[in-house]
């Protein structure tokens, strides 16, 4: 009983991380129809500007936790949502009326490239940053307990906070009119005066800061990262966006969730090692049965 | 009055063929100007081309006296000139009234209200609508909300394709009495239209097309009665 709960704990807090990271797919898919592949290095790339911004915050003499923690958010996002503009110019832009093969190519290069300059840069090593926020609640059930650390719970609120300001940008504001006049017609939207090639660079720096502040939040709690962990967690925020429905903004964030508490219960009740082989194997399975996801709309084209 | 837009000599080509051929026509301040011609004479492909898409291959696109064949869309659209396109293309999980403010994107937000309630004014069907969603609308609630949603952004130059196309008798009635409305404020409209009929009485002047040439041009009275037209797109009436 006690496992099931530590395990839900663990997993919605994981799910939240793989919802923030399966944003960027998805409305990335749904403005250009693409899989941006490149954007699971986006997030490593965020991994490191953490611990670069720890560091340079710590040169500066900030001491206070919180502090910290908001300078790196800050830092991190605004950085981040930068490279995702520059992977769009350089990589996607040129490449807008050229065939979907290119354009997948292009992306799979951009990842490479993402890969292989932090590994020049930084070394190949696996870094880290110093655990900023130790303590945890506990709860006694029956004989066990059910253990939630302090930065588990700051990950899920700032996580679901992250998603619920996104929400509102997407539905209530003009941006996310145009964002969504762009996904649903873009050659109309650009004849009511969108510029429809901005309107794609901002999906693309909000899905790099979605992905920065998820790179925040884990490279905070588990501190060790090295230049490849953009892959696993790219397929898993991958399959939680195919999970919610590819293209579907709300699909991402459920996506991301039941992925995450799935694959949590997995690890817990059977076993911890075959852990992402269980998220890949749910993510081949979903192709097969239900390729357009959970709240998606069936696809007509297919990358 | 002067002269708001001008094509001339202006051709098109989607790839081998030829949509457009030399075309040449001028629209004053203040007109209601009607271009009528059949299927595939190239009614859509002039009207699109004003936008860019797809760009013209010779010739020249005069508006307020520059030449606006090479800029960008929504270069086009910010400088004064709306459409209410073939096919609507209203945004379809959108409710009407954001589709409505998707018109807005020229001026900004600050007569929204304002021009919002006159549009409710102009087509009380949207306004009972105001929070459905497009998609689930009645073909001729869509074509409502596609005129509605180019005035939003004022413009100098109301550009409609088609309002006609698949709409009941009664409906296309309304709606061009609407654009009768919309006229008599001293809009600026370029109606392009198969139903000849219509059109025609609604405009000062009107232009033949076939095949991508303008083959007659005339008053809107002079073409009511013209044998050729009669015969082509009054079914000989
Ligand atoms: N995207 C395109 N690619 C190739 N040819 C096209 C394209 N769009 C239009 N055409 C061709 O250009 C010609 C003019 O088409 P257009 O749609 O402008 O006609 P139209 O007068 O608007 O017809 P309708 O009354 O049916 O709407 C037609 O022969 C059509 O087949
Ligand atoms: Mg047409």
């Amino acid at each position: 009983m006690d496992i099931v709960l530590q395990q839900l704990v663990n997993g919605l807090t994981l799910g939240s991380v793989y919802g923030l990271i399966a944003i960027g797919y998805t409305m990335v898919y749904g403005i250009i129809g693409m899989i941006n592949f490149a954007h699971g290095d986006v997030y490593m790339v965020s991994a490191y500007l953490t611990a670069i911004s720890i560091a340079l915050l710590t040169f500066f003499g900030v001491e206070s936790f919180p502090f910290i923690i908001f300078g790196a958010l800050v830092f991190t996002i605004v950085i981040t949502g930068a490279y995702g503009w520059v992977i769009e110019r350089v990589a996607y832009r040129p490449l807008r009326n050229s065939s979907r093969l290119s354009v997948l190519i292009s992306a799979i290069g951009m990842s490479l490239i993402l890969q292989n300059y932090v590994q020049l840069s930084q070394g190949p090593n696996q870094q880290g940053v110093p655990t900023l926020i130790t303590g945890a609640f506990r709860f006694h059930i029956g004989d066990g307990y059910v253990q939630i650390t302090y930065m588990k719970v700051l990950i899920l609120l700032i996580a679901l906070a992250g998603m619920g300001i996104l929400t509102y940008i997407i539905q209530k504001t003009k941006l996310g009119r145009m964002c969504r006049a762009t996904q649903q017609d873009r050659k109309m939207a650009s004849i009511l005066g969108i510029d429809t090639d901005k309107v794609i660079s901002s999906v693309f720096v909000i899905g790099s800061a979605m992905a920065a502040l998820a790179g925040v939040l884990v490279t905070l709690d588990y501190g060790a990262f090295d230049f490849y962990i953009g892959f696993i967690m790219g397929i898993k925020a991958f399959t939680a966006a195919v999970l919610g429905g590819i293209g579907s903004l709300p699909g991402a964030m459920l996506g991301g969730l039941i992925l995450g508490l799935s694959e949590s219960l997995f690890a817990g009740l059977v076993s911890s090692d075959y852990k992402d082989v269980f998220s890949f194997s749910l993510l081949v399975l979903i192709l097969i049965i239900r390729p357009s996801g959970l709240l998606g709309k069936p696809a007509v084209e297919k990358v | 009055m002067s002269t708001l837009m001008e094509f001339k000599e202006v051709d098109v080509h989607y790839g081998p063929i030829q949509a457009l051929k030399k075309v040449s026509l001028s629209i004053d301040e203040g007109e209601i100007v009607t271009m009528i011609g059949a299927n595939g004479a190239g009614k859509s492909t002039l009207l699109m081309s004003i936008f860019g898409q797809p760009r013209i291959s010779s010739g020249e696109i005069i508006y307020r006296g520059e030449d606006i064949s090479q800029k960008s869309a929504h270069y086009v659209a910010s400088h004064g000139l709306a459409q209410s396109p073939e096919g609507r293309r209203i945004f379809p999980s959108m409710s009407v009234e954001e589709n409505l403010l998707m018109g807005t994107i020229p001026i900004g937000m600050k007569h929204a209200d304002e021009d919002m309630k006159h549009m409710f004014e102009l087509f009380p069907r949207l306004e009972e609508r105001r929070n459905q969603r497009a998609s689930t609308m009645s073909g001729g609630e869509q074509q409502m909300l596609a005129i509605a949603r180019a005035l939003m952004s004022r413009p100098k130059l109301l550009l409609l394709d088609e309002p006609s196309l698949g709409l009941a008798p009664i409906i296309v009635k309304q709606i061009f009495q609407i654009l009768k409305d919309v006229a008599s404020t001293g809009m600026t409209i370029f109606l392009v239209e198969q139903n000849a009929n219509h059109a025609l009485k609604l405009a000062d002047r009107g232009y033949v097309m076939v095949n991508g040439e303008i083959r007659l041009t005339g008053t809107g009275a002079e073409l009511l009665v013209n044998p050729e037209v009669r015969e082509a797109y009054l079914g000989g009436h």
